[in-house]
């Protein structure tokens, strides 16, 4: 018992101990993050920084996307950098959570970052950009599909915004007739999931599709949904649409099984990714449709090109629409960075107000389409339909 | 038709809420601390299960046993570790925050472990689904295992709780563990062994969650967790039926609720259930009201 009492004091010491070298470990840390940032004002490279969840809930995105920018920024530095100055690219972990995507953000700012690619979800998009558009840096998320998340003129997006995926998968289902009997499950605690949702429902009067079934679920009850699915199937939907992300997904086309619910399910982008789930049974998701601007099998000179650079570089791995997005990401901003005319040794907040204008001139062709950018930061680009055949997905 | 459906579903869903319960209850009921980290181990014993059978092409069988074990053995040494040195301290608060801080830990390191991205787990559960009324009514086979599991391990606690010479420590350690002590029980080897018990129905009940709903990530336990914790005290913190009951009830509100009301506010209907039941019964269901003598 002593003995106990001493080691658990020992450990409280070495903790301590522990603890106060840190303390000085992070002081050295910002001397040498100061000095670093005066390097980058001495314009040697543009510090470009990302922020995205690498773990957690949401890590498939994240990964994608650091993936993608890390590839394309290699691209970028092997052809000469942006006007002959190279890149520095740094990627922080948010864990899709608003509060530790404000602390990545500041600890890139400590870094020197002078652009910032991020972030890749929604909610942590929106905190982050409420500190960004304060310091006025520019800010370019990927995948941050929530209107909110650019509603300031410093932030721009690569992906569609949720209402707009939501518009276009009703169009989508209306003109293709896939059906007029339609269900929606989707998370109302999730700012993307009810934003598509919303516009959805709108748009889906308009295409003469009738809502049999609107069934919602929360961040806290999401382990069951065959109450929704037997709602959907009780109320005869040929469709059932889910604007969530593919790990709900995966449970609910097991539970749809489970109950033989055999029907079309539709989503957008946030089921990129569902075939990578782990011991996942794939022939469950055969035939679902996606609604994505990226396509890893389509044709295009563009996105052969970066799914062959991305499979050497990443053990064989097909990139995702968030790897695609990032990837177009870095190449907006440098076209952006070039028709502006800016250097490295500029501050971030002159940087940004030189690549606000230069945003809305540049046509990128990218491998999630040919995009351009309006004034408050949306792009203009067509979306692509997919759906899931022997395991694979493929454009339709 | 859609409404036995909706019941099944509520009393399935219930079913492992109330295995998760039987382990707090267990816990509150012997050693007078909420263990907040129960959640967690259940999902470190899918986990088990599932290195197991994907990773080492173990038996299912076989892998629940030894994730049986591994739970046990996580389950006693947080408890020695975490728990024991602070049983006597000045503040009951400095176990419980113990407790949340273990959760995390848990969670943090099955992150570095296993990885966050989600995993799907493999059905364990090789018995065929029911169907009835021609195809109306759908029973997996998995449904039909977990109410089963929890039955039967709700009577073989009872009876071992009851019957037994360890199970009668556990009694009297939870009257008084200062008389108990007096009268030559081995109060730590009890609390110990609850412990032991409390974390081996963990790893069943992973088993189960994951088996009804396939997706693991670090933080499946979590949520279950809370719920199952509600689910005891609704039932009546300390009592193995009550927990049971809490935990059946609490699934099948929580169904109807999204079933008949709104799945939108299917959690608020669940927690103000809660509210009602402790305004008017303090203890929960079935709780004992035991009054202090002075």
């Amino acid at each position: 018992m002593k003995n106990m009492k001493k080691f658990v004091g020992l450990a409280l010491t070495a903790t301590l101990a522990a603890a106060s070298l840190a303390g000085c470990g992070s002081k050295n840390n910002d001397t040498s993050t100061g000095s670093s940032a005066s390097s980058a004002a001495d314009g040697t490279v543009y510090k470009i920084g990302g922020i995205g969840p690498v773990t957690g809930a949401a890590a498939a995105y994240g990964d994608a996307v650091e993936k993608g920018a890390k590839l394309a920024v290699e691209e970028i530095n092997a052809a000469g950098g942006i006007n002959g100055t190279p890149i520095e690219f740094k990627f922080e972990d948010d864990e899709h959570d608003a509060e530790k995507s404000v602390n990545a953000y500041n600890t890139l700012k400590d870094w020197g970052m002078q652009m910032l690619l991020g972030t890749v979800t929604s909610a942590p998009c929106i905190a982050v950009n409420a500190e960004a558009s304060n310091d006025n840096m520019f800010l370019l998320s990927p995948s941050g599909t929530a209107l909110e998340c650019i509603s300031t003129p410093n932030a721009f997006r690569v992906c569609f915004s949720d209402p707009a995926q939501g518009t276009k998968s009703a169009e989508y289902i209306g003109q293709n007739k896939l059906a007029t009997k339609v269900a929606a499950i989707y998370d109302s605690s999730d700012p993307y999931s009810s934003g598509i949702y919303e516009s959805f429902a709108a748009e889906a009067a308009n295409q003469g599709l009738e809502i049999v079934a609107s069934e919602a679920f929360t961040a806290d009850s999401k382990a069951d949904f065959k109450v929704q699915l037997q709602k959907a199937k009780d109320g005869g939907a040929e469709l059932v649409f889910l604007p969530i992300y593919y790990q709900e997904t995966a449970l609910i086309l097991k539970q749809a099984a489970d109950i033989g619910f055999d029907t079309q399910f539709f989503g957008c982008d946030g089921l990129d990714g569902i075939l990578g789930v782990e011991n996942f049974d794939t022939t469950l998701a055969e035939g679902v449709m996606l609604l994505t601007p990226f396509a890893a099998d389509a044709e295009d000179e563009a996105t052969q090109h970066f799914v062959k650079a991305y499979a050497e570089a990443y053990n064989n791995e097909t990139p995702i629409q968030f790897a695609a997005d990032a990837y177009d990401g870095i190449y907006a901003i440098k076209d952006a960075a070039e028709k502006a005319g800016i250097t490295a040794d500029m501050n971030a907040s002159d940087i940004c107000d030189a690549l606000k204008v230069s945003m809305t001139e540049i046509t990128l062709n990218g491998v999630t389409g040919t995009i351009s950018w309006t004034e408050d930061g949306e792009p203009s680009k067509e979306p692509k339909a997919v759906v899931i055949q022997n395991g694979a997905y493929t454009a339709m | 038709m859609s409404f036995i459906s909706y019941l099944i579903n509520g009393i399935s869903l219930g079913s492992v809420y109330a295995i998760i319960a039987l382990g707090y209850t267990m816990v509150y009921g012997i050693a007078k601390m909420l263990n907040f980290a129960h959640g967690d181990v259940i999902m470190i014993g899918a986990y088990v299960v599932l290195t197991m059978m994907t990773g080492a092409g173990v038996n299912p069988l076989l892998a629940v046993l030894i994730s049986m074990a591994a739970c046990t053995i996580l389950g006693m040494t947080i408890e020695k570790i975490a728990y024991k040195p602070l049983r006597n301290a000045a503040s009951p608060l400095a176990v419980l925050i113990t407790a949340i801080g273990v959760s995390y830990l848990l969670q943090n390191i099955a992150l570095l472990v296993f990885g966050a991205s989600a995993k799907s787990f493999t059905n364990i559960v090789n018995i065929p689904a029911l169907t009835l009324a021609g195809g109306k009514l759908i029973i997996t086979g998995t449904t039909i295992v977990t109410i089963f599991a929890c039955i039967i391990i709700m009577l073989g606690l009872t009876l071992f709780v009851n019957k037994t010479k360890p199970g009668q420590a556990m009694q009297a350690v939870s009257e008084d563990r200062g008389a108990a002590q007096l009268m030559g029980i081995n109060v730590n080897g009890t609390i110990s062994l609850t412990f032991a018990i409390g974390s081996a129905l963990a790893a069943i009940a992973g088993v189960l969650l994951c088996s009804a709903y396939p997706t693991l990530t670090p933080y499946t336990g979590a949520m279950p967790g809370i719920k199952a914790f509600v689910a005891a005290v609704f039932g009546g913190i300390g009592s193995i039926p009550g927990a049971m009951v809490g935990g059946i009830l609490l699934g099948i509100i929580e169904i109807m609720g999204k079933a008949y009301i709104s799945s939108q506010v299917a959690d608020a209907i669940v927690f103000a259930v809660l509210i009602v039941v402790l305004l008017v019964k303090p203890t929960g269901l079935f709780g004992k009201n035991i009054q202090e003598k002075v």
